[in-house]
């Protein structure tokens, strides 16, 4: 039987307690035992070949030479109850709610920092912090559209927000091809089981969009920095699926505070962007004046009111890791609410206890830079070696506002074909957000998995897998 | 439509035709010495010569061998016209505009061009194997007919045609030209049987023997001359494709006759020209000199596309400008 082997770790296995099928697991369980495992590997290369000749490729780039590598599909999927993910549901409306109340008053009035709630400078020296769009109103009063927060669940099986990505969050479309490719290798066990469907989300997307514009058909586009961008594959699935125009910023044109697409019958104005260029891009007369990806002018074309941008720039502000740590006390603020997804305890080093705190105990801790992402600018204390202790001991020391620490999680583990046979490997989840006329959440979620056996780094550019989410109807 | 992605639609339809003509190219010579008599040697400097780039090839190799011609037209990454660059292009454009292609254009194209890749790594220019040209144009071909099955008959369709025919009545001029830049042993050898080889062999390269025969009889190379140029039913005469390339124009710009651009105009212009041209107007001018006049034009009206729809303004210049 293809479970016998199987040993949990000794971290909270989404499907095994000790030698238990947990619930939502069950039916699936019963179903894959029947297969042999030769058969699963069988299964597990064709949807390997499948990902190559769709093309779900990411892309690194030398003069005319793809090499295009595939973010592996483990075929076991995470499955989490109805019940479950109706506390995650739940919790993440409520946290997206105020953040986005949180980024308007740090723009307008700084209610949150003349309280005292926050420090003052902590908001003002962070780079994320834009003061072009002080005073700005977003259409909507939305910032944050679309979010794509990381979650993980420790031992005990409690859900924590590890981070919130609020500025272009990517993988979305990885989600939706996986549960393509999923359905196939599965079919029988699809009707079977209930698992709520995603295939939604583009008609969910375009949606939110256009409610960014007044006009009863506003033109929609979809901003990319062009194919060597590494999440390219994913831009372009956005647009055909949404059925909108993939621009990069040669394509768009300012004029009298308007933007408009060069298209073959001339000028078209455009409404709405999804932009998936970074805020300092966006515009090089306002921002970073060497940017060539973005499009001159459209940072006042915003201002005016005539273009809507996804996200509002600015919105990175509420996404810095030391701002990560104030969230349950923002949530507090703005809704006199107590947080119903906890964050990880997060120690800043810019705080003076917690600073002496983090260089004592730096062995133990996850040191993260407050403004790197993808799993760059890290050290996992435990993992690393003393020499890296003494490196990071002395950038902390240096630039204490640079850097968070947190106690080492314990991922959850899912099986998951390796080699050897079925193994547990450490997974964290990623559930979509869109804020729309009102916020939703997408039944399913990436989930990243960690492919190396016991490492907790989960990201796709080092070494991370995926694999499909199956979010239960009960 | 967004002007990049029609000019990337133009260019994906004359990169795979280009393709498609120079297996072809290769075909005619492959054709021919199965039939030549011994001791005659194989002639691949015309071939280079009718592409237009035997300056490119001699500064790259140092004699017109079969295996140096093959790898120059076929495989050669340095000649921007070698089917290599042409796939390899052909897929970048699809590549920057993959929400306006069809998912199985691009698996056939992606297929084609790690085909192409492969090819380069084994040497196949060694072989003398011509299968993997038909190869080559049995994936082209494919690629065609699930365009011509899977693609919505709107703008993008009608820009990508019209790079495919602009780009094959440029290359069926050349294969014809190629014949021009064959040698014969001597002069009393126009008409002879090896004469007739080269006329049957061109044919052949561009799939038109057989109809050919129906149409005309005998080989006789004012009839094939006319066949290539001025016929009105084959679909690879430079005559047919100037009148779709034309046709999409005007389902592009929405004119009913006549035209509403440069573009249209010229094309238009050079149209008429052929359809009111017989065999013996053609002689007069030259052959050859009556080929490269039309391939002088063809290029104008190119550019001439260009200008209308897919010139796009530098937005930073004119910010510039502006300020």
């Amino acid at each position: 039987m293809l479970f016998d082997q199987y040993k949990p770790s000794e971290h909270f296995d989404e499907m095994f307690e000790q030698q238990d099928c947990r619930g939502p697991y069950s039916e699936f369980k019963d179903h894959l035992q029947k297969f042999s495992k030769k058969k699963l590997f069988q299964l597990q290369d064709s949807a390997d070949k499948a990902q190559m000749s769709m093309g779900m490729t990411f892309n690194v780039y030398h003069d005319n030479q793809g090499i295009e590598k595939i973010l592996h599909l483990d075929l076991i999927p995470r499955i989490i109850s109805g019940k479950e993910w109706e506390i995650i549901e739940k919790g993440l409306i409520q946290r997206i709610t105020a953040l986005n109340m949180f980024i308007g008053d740090l723009y307008h009035e700084q209610r949150i920092l003349k309280e005292g709630i926050i420090p003052e400078e902590l908001v003002l020296t962070s780079q994320d912090f834009l003061k072009p769009c002080v005073g700005l109103n977003p259409p909507k009063g939305i910032w944050c559209h679309i979010t794509g927060s990381d979650i993980v669940r420790d031992k005990s099986g409690k859900f924590y927000v590890l981070e919130d990505n609020l500025r272009c969050p990517s993988g979305v479309s990885y989600l939706l091809e996986n549960r393509e490719i999923i359905k196939q290798a599965f079919p029988q066990l699809f009707s079977n089981i209930g698992v709520r469907p995603v295939s939604d989300y583009s008609n969910m997307l375009l949606a939110m969009l256009q409610n960014l514009s007044d006009k009863p058909n506003p033109t929609v586009v979809v901003l990319t920095p062009g194919i060597y961008n590494s999440a390219y594959f994913e831009h372009s699935y956005l647009a055909q699926q949404m059925g909108v125009e993939l621009v990069t910023g040669q394509d768009l044109i300012t004029q009298d505070n308007r933007v408009y697409m060069q298209t073959t019958k001339g000028l078209k104005q455009v409404d709405v962007i999804y932009r998936r260029i970074d805020d300092t891009f966006l515009d090089p007369n306002t921002f970073n004046p060497k940017s060539m990806l973005g499009v001159p002018g459209i940072f006042e074309a915003y201002k005016a009111g005539n273009v809507a941008l996804a996200n509002a720039p600015g919105t990175g502000v509420a996404d810095d890791k030391a701002i990560y740590a104030y969230v349950p006390r923002i949530i507090k603020f703005y809704l006199g609410e107590e947080p119903i997804l906890e964050n990880v305890p997060t120690y800043l080093c810019s705080e003076k206890e917690d600073l002496e705190y983090v260089l004592e105990n730096i062995e133990e801790l996850v040191v993260k830079e407050t403004n790197a992402a993808g799993g760059y600018g890290m050290m996992i204390g435990p993992k690393a070696s003393k020499e890296e202790h003494a490196k990071f001991r002395k950038l902390v020391a240096a630039e204490p506002r640079k850097y968070i620490a947190q106690p080492t999680l314990s991922l959850s583990t899912v099986p998951t074909i390796t080699e050897a046979g079925i193994a547990p490997r450490h997974v964290d989840l990623r559930p979509y957000i869109l804020y729309g006329k009102e916020i939703k959440v997408l039944p399913g979620a990436l989930t990243r998995v960690a492919l190396v056996e016991g490492s907790l780094v989960v990201n796709s550019s080092q070494g991370g897998g995926s694999k499909d989410t199956w979010v239960l109807f009960d | 439509m967004l002007s990049r992605v029609a000019d990337s639609l133009f260019w994906l339809g004359r990169y795979t035709e280009r393709a498609e003509n120079y297996s072809r190219f290769i075909d005619v010579n492959f054709n021919l010495s199965m039939d030549l008599p011994p001791g005659m040697a194989e002639q691949w400097q015309p071939l280079i010569a009718a592409t237009g780039d035997e300056k490119r090839f001699l500064e790259l190799y140092d004699g017109y061998s079969r295996e140096n011609a093959i790898k120059f037209l076929a495989f050669d990454k340095e000649n921007d016209n070698s089917i290599l660059v042409s796939v390899t292009k052909a897929r970048e454009n699809a590549r920057q505009i993959r929400e306006s292609v069809s998912k199985e254009i691009w698996e056939v194209l992606n297929d084609l061009y790690h085909f192409m890749n492969n090819a380069v790594k084994r040497s196949a220019w060694k072989s003398l194997d011509p299968d993997q040209f038909k190869q080559i144009k049995y994936k082209l071909q494919l690629l065609q007919g699930i365009g011509y099955d899977t693609s919505p008959r709107t703008q993008g369709w009608y820009f990508n045609k019209l790079g495919q025919f602009l780009e094959r009545a440029d290359k069926t001029s050349r294969i014809l030209d190629v014949k021009y830049h064959v040698l014969l042993p001597s002069v009393e050898e126009v008409g002879s049987p090896l004469d007739f080889l080269h006329w049957s062999a061109l044919l052949k390269s561009v799939s038109g023997f057989n109809a050919y025969k129906k149409l005309y009889g005998k080989i006789e190379p004012s009839n094939i001359v006319e066949y290539l140029v001025l016929n009105v039913y084959f679909p690879r005469s430079i005559f047919y494709c100037l009148t779709e390339a034309e046709k999409c124009l005007h389902e592009i710009s929405d004119a009913k006759r006549g035209y509403s651009n440069p573009a249209e105009k010229a094309i238009g212009t050079l149209r008429s020209e052929l359809e009111y041209a017989d065999i013996n107007d053609v002689f007069k001018y030259g052959l050859h000199e009556y080929l490269d006049q039309l391939q002088r034009r063809i290029n104008d009206i190119s550019t001439a596309v260009y200008e209308q729809y897919f010139k796009i303004q530098p937005n930073f210049a004119t910010q510039a400008q502006d300020q």
